[in-house]
């Protein structure tokens, strides 16, 4: 996945050359996760900078470049360092072309690697994809798939709106297919049923979607046919995808990692019900990260959703079958 | 001013071996620039006066008055070029106008009926910005993009003293330092952060010599000399045009008004303090000084007091009448294109119900259509 990205933001420099990429690290070390790796040397310190170790800075100055008409592609080197730019994103950049009525709007994109499972120690872990999408005026975007991690990173700073780019840490190392122009360009708010299912939906993203995988083939095995939807953008949100396959099963488990209250399943099993009520056989669970500030990663397996825990939900699902 | 000042503890105001660089009183006038910031200066304090009272009139949410400052909103509206940007904070309704904006435009934010009146672009002015010195990591930004595009632009960003104990002030600082960005920031400095004082704000001599630890000139200017202050800001800006890299100016001067309508300066500060600075008022100086060479005869004063009525009359004939309101706005520009649920909450809003999504419910139908609208344009 992480050369997926890489060939994204590759492809964006080399097709306009008004995209430029701010952060820490991303030139000679190419990033600390190697997202970035040659593009400095391809294209320049003017095109891939390193900036001052400042999260507020490197956001607000690429707020800046943004309103001259530029399209910065800003790197938070992890999910937690992203908190100081908070008032720029909440305050600015989320609210520029509102707040001038159209006449500024921002093409931004900011990444962020997010996401536990590979034992970062404390502030490496976070899923903060609740405060985004809280936040109006942002896109919501975090790939599953290799070929989505190009297409929708595309879409993203294409985009003449500020994008949150939320890539799974644990998932850089996926393997996948890319063809070989790079892939399509996916566009935002379309949800995709990465497996069908007759008995009920997992409704999921990003870095939980192959624990859905493996929990809907385990369940499989217990005789139960468990589909699963893969949301890619949260923010514009697929309804009609999620209501059209929830319609058909009845019965619908929202998996993520993000801790579970006021979190985004919340939102999903409040949109969920009140669409498809008549349709339910059983409430909308949750499984999520518990409520708690991000444990350190010897811990860490207690919090993130596993199959095991997915497959519970599903047979708690059941109920009126039992 | 050099590193070694900074070793000496200085209370937080100029010694006398650090007076601010004025001009008046001190050098010839500029017969074509002098009566120039004359006449805007008198614009100026009316715009002030006239807002105010529009405040008490209901007319106006709120008003930070620049009733004191008026020599640096002057300045750094003229000191601009044509193709040059302003980064103003909340209280630089007037720098923005001296800049050229519609003095109506400008006071969108403060009336309530939308956050900014203008086109920024157009303007080449920001927008206003409420939260303290978060603007001028915009305006670093934009003054490098414009050198990468190789456009001849200079940047100028406004903050108070206040807003120089901000993170983003620092941040700002440094990435324009680090990247010699052709911006210039001016610290109207007028001593008071609402109730707090500079003493309480920084332990540093002044904030012009902050400008040592990132690597750029500080200047310290009189902010009541409006000559100076435009003198040293189109110095910076040409410097900055030319590749120079950034500068930190620091005006030093007063708010004679409280920090807004809604505050009671009476509460922080004595009336003597108050009294003191109306001695310096710099409308009164720059008038005297230009009287005293001939440059200012009773014809054209009463023609710049004329022209401020009549830039008087215009906002309260403007801000007179109600405001078009649409409330269907509010769903307007969050973003390029609504998102589907966006779009259901407009509909439902329009409808009068306040409910979005539950007309659809178990029918099978949204009514949405399919969710391409996030995709922007250029995909």
């Amino acid at each position: 996945m992480a050369r997926a990205l890489n060939r994204a933001l590759r492809d964006a420099l080399a097709d306009d050359p008004d995209v430029h990429l701010l952060g820490e690290d991303i030139g000679a070390l190419g990033g600390v996760f190697r997202v970035t790796d040659g593009l400095t040397a391809e294209f320049g310190e003017d095109r891939c900078t390193d900036t001052p170790l400042a999260e507020a800075g490197i956001l607000g100055t690429a707020t800046g470049m943004a309103m001259y008409g530029l399209r910065p592609v800003v790197e938070m080197q992890f999910d937690a360092f992203a908190y100081p730019a908070f008032e720029q994103l909440v305050s600015h950049v989320s609210r520029m072309r509102n707040r001038t009525r159209g006449a500024l709007p921002l093409p931004l994109t900011v990444r962020v690697p997010y996401g536990g499972g590979i034992g970062g120690v404390e502030h490496h872990s976070d899923s903060s994809e609740t405060y985004y999408m809280a936040t109006p005026g942002l896109h919501v975007v975090t790939p599953a798939t290799v070929a989505d991690a190009y297409g929708l990173l595309r879409q993203a700073i294409a985009s003449d709106d500020p994008v949150i780019f939320l890539e799974p840490k644990r998932l850089y190392w996926s393997k996948g297919e890319l063809a070989p122009g790079g892939g399509a360009v996916e566009p935002f708010g379309r949800a995709v049923v990465r497996r069908a299912g007759a008995d009920a939906t997992l409704i999921t993203y990003g870095p939980a979607l192959p624990v859905c995988l493996e929990a809907a083939e385990a369940a499989r095995a217990r005789g139960l046919d468990v589909g699963v939807l893969d949301l890619r953008t949260l923010v514009p949100f697929d309804d009609e995808t999620v209501c059209a396959e929830v319609r058909r099963t009845g019965r619908a488990v929202v998996v993520h990692e993000a801790a579970g209250f006021a979190g985004p399943g919340a939102e999903i099993a409040a949109r969920v019900s009140e669409r498809c009520f008549h349709h339910l056989r059983a409430p909308v669970l949750r499984v999520t990260g518990l409520d708690i500030p991000y444990p350190p990663p010897l811990l860490e397996h207690h919090h993130l959703p596993d199959a095991a825990r997915v497959l519970d939900a599903v047979a708690r699902l059941q109920w009126d079958l039992v | 001013m050099t590193v070694s000042d900074l070793t000496v503890a200085q209370p937080p105001t100029p010694s006398p071996d650090e007076e601010p660089f004025r001009l008046l009183g001190t050098t010839p006038p500029d017969p074509g620039l002098w009566p120039r910031l004359y006449r805007a200066l008198v614009r100026g304090r009316r715009f002030n006066t006239q807002a105010t009272a529009l405040t008490r009139q209901g007319r106006l949410a709120v008003y930070p008055s620049s009733t004191g400052q008026e020599a640096c909103q002057v300045a750094a509206g003229l000191a601009l070029g044509p193709r040059d940007w302003l980064f103003p904070s909340y209280r630089d309704t007037l720098a923005a106008v001296t800049r050229g904006l519609d003095p109506v435009a400008v006071l969108g934010l403060l009336r309530g009926d939308w956050h900014t009146g203008y086109d920024p672009r157009a303007a080449r002015v920001a927008p206003l910005c409420t939260p303290l010195a978060t603007q001028l990591p915009h305006a670093v930004g934009l003054a490098h993009a414009a050198r990468l595009r190789g456009d001849d632009v200079a940047v100028l960003g406004l903050v108070g003293d206040g807003g120089t104990s901000e993170g983003d002030f620092h941040e700002a600082l440094n990435f324009a330092a680090v990247w010699r960005a052709p911006v210039v920031f001016l610290v109207q400095n007028n001593g008071w952060a609402i109730s707090v004082p500079l003493a309480k704000q920084t332990a540093a001599p002044s904030i012009a010599h902050k400008a040592v630890g990132y690597g750029m000139p500080g200047r310290l200017v009189d902010g009541n000399d409006a000559p100076a202050v435009h003198h040293v800001l189109t110095e910076a800006l040409r410097r900055a045009r030319s590749g120079g890299g950034p500068t930190l100016v620091e005006a030093l001067t007063y708010r004679i008004d409280a920090h807004t309508n809604a505050d009671d300066a009476t509460r922080y500060r004595d009336e003597a303090e108050v009294a003191a600075w109306r001695a310096r008022d710099p409308l009164a100086r720059l008038e005297q000084e230009l009287r005293r060479h001939g440059l200012l005869t009773d014809a054209a004063e009463a023609e710049a007091r004329a022209d401020a009525e009549r830039l008087a009359a215009t906002l309260r004939e403007a801000l007179g009448r109600d405001p078009e309101l649409a409330p269907g706005d509010l769903f307007a520009h969050v973003y390029a294109a609504p998102t589907p649920h966006l779009r259901e909450q407009a509909a439902a809003f329009a409808a009068g119900t306040g409910v979005a999504g539950t007309s659809a419910a178990g029918t099978g139908v949204t009514g949405t259509g399919h969710g391409r609208a996030g995709a922007g344009a250029g995909s």
